[in-house]
Formats: C-alpha cells, structure tokens, sequence
C-alpha cells in the first residue's frame, strides 16, 4: 500500500473545507497518540484547520508517561556488572533521577538498543552467563511482542531473561484526563494502532460515561482529518459516539490472537505515570505463572517513588493542559540536546514536536 | 582484483599483535598484502613521507588538504564497505572544496585476530575506490592493537588535491537568488549501515549511495557553471548540511518538501524507525548552491553523472538571516534544524 493517497494534498484541501463547512462554533479535541501529534505538526494541520478548532496533544508517548522511578531502576540495573540491559532507543536519553541511560553506557553499563523484545530473547540465548533485562515500556501496540518475548524465554528455559515491566494503557489515562473537574476536552481521536490491537470495545464504556465522541484515527494527514471532520459533525450534531475513521486497518475485534496473548501474560495494575501519577488498572503487569521473568522481583528493585524534576511541566502537556511551547523552560533551558524532561526527548513526544516543526521559539 | 587474499591463510589467517610489531611478519603483512593490493607503485613506501611534486605540478600552489577518520559497523554493508567509504569520504571532502584529489594517505589501524581474508577486501575496496576516484595511495601506517580494542578495522585517511584556476567554492559565496540543488536521493546509507548492524529486515535490501562526487563536480566545473558553494550531506544528513551553510552564510534557505528525493524503501524504513530521511547521512550525494539562471544546466549535468538520475532543485536562498525553512506539501512552513545526537529508533 502506498501511503501517498493519505498525504495527497487534493484531499487534504477537500477535507479541510468539509471541515470549514461543517464547523459553527469553537471546539477542542485531543488526540491521544503522539505519533498522531508529530504527523500534525510536521504537516502544519494544527495551522491549516479554522481557528474554531483546537487540537490538543494527548499521553500518548510511551516514553514520555514512563515515570522517573522506572528510568531509575533501569540505570541501577544496567550498573549491575552482570547484567545486560535492553531498551528501544528513545529510552537511552530519557533523564531519570541523575543521568540517563546513554550516560549509564558511557559509564561501562551494559546498555542495547533493540528493535523488539524477542531480540533481547536471542541475546540471552547467545550469551547465557550474563542477566538480559528488557525494558518493556509502551501501549498496547508494543505489549503483545513483550509477551510473545517471555513465552519465548519460557519454552527456550531461559534462566537469564527478564523484563522490567513498564506498559500502560490507553483507556485508563483517556477516563483520568476526562474525569479531571477542569478537563476541557470535548472529544478525542483514538490512536489507529492501539486499536488494532485491542479494537474498539474499551471505549465504549467512555463514551457512555463522560459524553464525549471517539474516533479511531490513523496517522496520515487524510486519516487525521478525516477524523476530525468526523469528530466535529457529531459534536456539531449533539452526538456523542464511538466511531472507526481508520477501517482500512482497524476493525471492531482488534487482533484477538494478539489479546489472548497479551492476557495470558500479563494481568492490568495500578501503575505510576509520569506526570499523571498512579492510575489504577492502567498498567499490565506479569500474571503470577511468570513472575520468575520480573525483573524487579528476580532483582530485588525496591519500588521507589521518584519525584518528577521539578522545573519540567511534563504533567501538565501530558494531560493537554499545556502547549508545549508554553512551557518556561521551552527552547531555553530544555531542547533536544538538553533536555529537562522526557516529552522533549522522544520521537513522539510533543514538546520535541513543537521545538522539530515549530522551533526553538514558538 | 579478484580472487583470494594473496598471503598463504594457512600460515596466518589472523591478524596478530606481531603483524604490527615492526619486525619481519610486519614486512611480510606490508610485501605480502598491503602493499600490492593497494598497488602502492615501486620507489613509494608506506614509512617514508611521499614526494607528491610530479602528482601536483599542475596545482599552480591552489592545494586543498583534508583528513578524516572511518569507524563504522559493520565493516561490510550494502552497496560498499569500511574502504570504499575510506576513499569516498576523503576525496568527496575535497571535491566540494572544488578540488580534484590526487594524493592519499592510508593508515590503518588493525584489531588482533581480523581474518587476514578480511584484510585483504578492505584493501582491495581501497585501491578500487581509489582507482575510480583517479586518486592515487602514496602513502600510509598500519598499526595492531589488542583485541577487543578496536572494531576490526578503523581507517584514517588524508587527502590532497589540486583546486583548478579560478574556482572558489566556499559558502561565503552564496547568494539571495541561488538555486538550491541536490544530486540524489538522499537516506540511504544511514538506513543501508543501520540495517546491516541491527539485523533489520525491509522488504528491499537499501544499498548505501556511497560514491566519489568528483566526477559530478568535474562536470559542473567543465561546463563553466559558477558554484558557489558545495556541501555533502554525510553525518547529520541533509538538513545538517543546509543550516551549517545557511549559518556561515548567514543566508535564509528555502526548502521545497516535495522535491526532496526519497526513495520508497527509504522513506518506509524511516517511518518504521522514526527517523526523517533529512536527518539521515548519505555518502554519495552533494548540494549545490548556484546562480539562478544556472540551475537548469547544472541539474541536468548532475543528472547524467553517475547515480544522478534523481537529481532534483529542492530549494532557493531567499536573502539574508541564517535559517532554514522547509515548505510542506500542504503549503505549511517550519525551521529545519540539525537532529539532537545519535539517531535512536523509536518505540512503536
Ligand atoms: S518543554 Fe521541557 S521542561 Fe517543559 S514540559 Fe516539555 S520536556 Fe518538560
């Protein structure tokens, strides 16, 4: 499939002036992915809708929502001589308590990048003296790999694979973000590739609950407005539904094998996010059959709090309080090469979207 | 200059620590291989400095001069390897000065325990990119370190060539009204490199670009063209490039996003890693800056130079400022900078 016909600049101006015509008063939507939020900046989309329609960006940024402690825990492992640690790239510049895990590297720490967590499996298979821990950050797009890596380990007896389990949810921080009492959001863009994973049904109960639409939305600039205009016909109209605008790669079940999977790994707890703090049933944590494959278990990591720096806002951009270039600290004392918090680090975050496609002063 | 390695791998298929201890297994390694696989010409040697007169009598003392060092990983990807980019890298360095590289330096500093059969496909990659640059190796070191202690094999080489009367080019020259134009389709030694090391697969295998630019440059200078300024797009990719010359030029450039060319494997990889293809180094590609009413001309010379076909004018200097700006598809336009550091994939 050619992903030109999503970018054709034909039917972006189409969709834009259906939005035009379509809207009558302002309204504010988030879209929860950022993914879905760097296509938008990098697009100009937030500039080429009518004033009337604000976007906000949502938590959807693995990186980003892991919270300090986590970020700690993986450095003191990685200090650990016998151990080598594995994590997607963002994660190596994401600042913890002190320091990141680039600088853990540079320290003598056995650090990797992988691209998948069954990469981590087949590194602990190959070098059987040393204690692979993956770092298993993300949603639920990057949660059934983590448990497909750990069933691996299983049926390989791998003694010396373990994860440190950091995925989250979406649906739980979407309920926390709409319950707040200040919460000006009226309706959401749903991520395409969560609920690919998961389908729709998790949304179902929010939209009944808070009165706000959904709308599944991919990641090119088609997809995006055509989620918008959807979005906004139903509020124009006083609805307030769960709707697909992302069919060609969504579907109502999501992947159930990919579920059944992830289910029969992983069980929902309370997990701490950054910014946010803890919300409950928003993590997956290993099921009681696998808890020999927890590294926060086989290593005795205390679970330690850590406050987030005091200087970054990332809270408030997270839950869409804040635009990022609103920040203080923005483009002066955080940029990407120095960055205060993790929304400015990562490829989705969306304080490192508005410095990539606006700059340094917004 | 196929075949196999010219030593007898029997005796010593490895490198040793006493391959570069200066004694008689050194001058075996040196006779043996390295010398003639870089066909280093009798009367040269690889210890004393070179006498460069009889490469350089027609320089007329317009001489430029540059050295840099090659450490990649993995040593063997596709579309060249650690001594093609050795040669390249040096020679393109030249090349956008306008100069046209005639002499080489090789030093060479070995890991104990590299295959000699290795060895010898370096070298032999150094002397064919040589060849085709029209550079000659005059001369080099070759040092061994303990293993563990280097990633194979890294190179140094430097480079000196001979700037033809009455050129200048150097980003002081570039002008409001200059064409921006880009001699290639650019990404794909970065992703190439990346998805040899991490073992990634894409439905293509990506070949890295990597090639002499001279004869592209050559060309331009033959017909007469004015270049004002040359740059190639390596670590940093091209949007580095382009805001280090807006910089020191203290001019504002304008990109046309449409007119970038990516190649789809490329322009998918980058979306599956999270990285944009103008942050992503390339070896083979150079922009130049020229006059307006020029560019035509100059895009279709670089077109039919080598590996050129995807030539295209992506941009104009507007007047000064120092900044450059990239133009959406959608008429939408945002600050282009260098990427922060290293590029790491992204999470999902
Ligand atoms: S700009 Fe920097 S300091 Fe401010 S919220 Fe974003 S990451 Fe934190």
């Amino acid at each position: 499939m050619s992903s030109a016909e999503y970018r054709d600049p034909v039917t972006v101006r189409r969709l834009l002036d259906a939005i035009a015509g379509t809207v009558s008063r302002p309204w504010t939507l988030m879209e929860i992915c950022g993914g879905q939020t760097h296509a938008i900046l990098r697009a100009g989309i937030d500039r080429l809708l009518p004033p009337a329609v604000t976007l906000v960006h949502g938590p959807g940024c693995p990186v980003c929502v892991t919270p300090v402690g986590v970020i700690d825990q993986a450095i003191a492992l990685a200090g650990r001589p016998e151990v080598t640690l594995c994590s997607f790239g963002d994660m190596l510049r994401v600042p913890g308590s002190c320091g990141d895990l680039l600088a853990a590297r540079a320290a003598g720490g056995d650090v990797r990048v992988v691209y998948s967590p069954l990469d981590a499996v087949a590194l602990a298979g190959r070098e059987p003296k040393r204690q692979v821990v993956f770092l298993a950050v993300g949603f639920e797009t990057t949660a059934p790999a983590a448990a497909a890596a750990v069933r691996q380990a299983q049926a390989l007896d791998l003694p010396n694979f373990s994860l440190l389990c950091a995925q989250v949810r979406v649906a739980p921080a979407m309920a926390a973000i709409l319950a707040a009492p200040d919460c000006r959001i009226q309706g959401f863009l749903a991520a395409g590739h969560v609920c690919a994973v998961m389908g729709l049904a998790e949304y179902a109960p929010l939209v009944a609950r808070f009165g706000v639409p959904i709308v599944v939305a991919g990641f090119e600039p088609v997809d995006i407005l055509t989620g918008v205009l959807h979005c906004l016909r139903q509020l124009e109209g006083g609805r307030a539904r769960l709707e697909n605008a992302y069919a060609r790669a969504v579907s109502a079940q999501g992947n159930p094998a990919a579920q059944a999977l992830v289910g029969e790994v992983f069980e929902c707890v309370a997990r701490d996010w950054r910014g946010l703090g803890e919300l409950p049933e928003s993590g997956l944590g290993l099921r009681a059959g696998y808890a020999d494959f927890d590294a926060a278990r086989r290593f005795g990591l205390a679970q330690t709090p850590a406050p987030d720096p005091g200087e970054c806002l990332a809270g408030e951009v997270l839950q869409g309080r804040l635009r990022p270039d609103r920040c203080p600290a923005f483009g002066s004392r955080c940029t990407p090469q120095r960055p205060l918090g993790a929304p400015m680090v990562s490829s989705e975050g969306a304080c490192a979207a508005y410095y990539r496609y606006r700059g340094p002063v917004a | 200059m196929d075949g196999a390695c010219p030593l007898p791998l029997d005796e010593y298929p490895v490198v040793l620590l006493a391959h570069g201890g200066g004694g008689r297994l050194m001058q075996r390694l040196l006779d043996g291989l390295i010398l003639p696989t870089l066909d280093v010409r009798a009367g040269q040697s690889l210890h004393d400095a070179a006498r460069l007169d009889e490469l350089l009598t027609d320089a007329a003392g317009r001489l430029a001069f540059t050295t840099d060092s090659y450490v990649v990983r993995p040593l063997f990807f596709p579309g060249g390897d650690i001594g093609t980019l050795a040669v390249c890298g040096t020679v393109n360095d030249l090349a956008m000065a306008g100069a046209q590289a005639r002499a080489l330096s090789v030093s060479l500093i070995l890991e104990e325990g590299l295959p000699m059969q290795t060895l010898w496909q370096v070298l032999r990659s150094l002397r064919q990119s040589a060849a085709a640059a029209g550079v000659r190796i005059v001369t080099g070191d070759t040092k061994v370190v303990e293993r563990g202690r280097a990633d194979g094999v890294y190179i140094n080489t430097a480079g000196i060539g001979a700037v033809p009367a009455g050129v200048s080019i150097h980003p002081g020259r570039v002008r409001a009204g200059d064409a921006v134009l880009l001699s290639g389709d650019i990404g794909r030694h970065g992703i190439a490199v990346l998805a040899q090391r991490e073992g990634l697969q894409f439905e293509t295998t990506i070949e890295s670009d990597c090639q002499p630019l001279w004869p592209a440059v050559a060309a331009l200078l033959d017909a007469g063209l004015d270049l004002h300024c040359l740059r190639d797009p390596t670590r940093g990719g091209l949007a580095s490039a382009l805001v280090e010359i807006a910089r020191q030029a203290g001019v504002d450039v304008l990109l046309d996003e449409a007119a970038l060319p990516v190649t789809p494997p490329v322009a998918t990889a980058c979306e599956l890693l999270g990285f944009d293809p103008l942050h992503v180094a390339c070896e083979g590609r150079l922009v130049a800056f020229v006059p307006a009413p020029q560019a035509q001309a100059a895009l279709d010379l670089l077109r039919s130079a080598p590996g050129g076909e995807q030539a295209a004018r992506i941009g104009a200097v507007r007047g000064p400022g120092g900044q450059v700006t990239l133009r959406s598809r959608y008429g939408i336009d945002r600050p282009l900078d260098m990427p922060a550091g290293e590029l790491l994939p992204r999470i999902c």
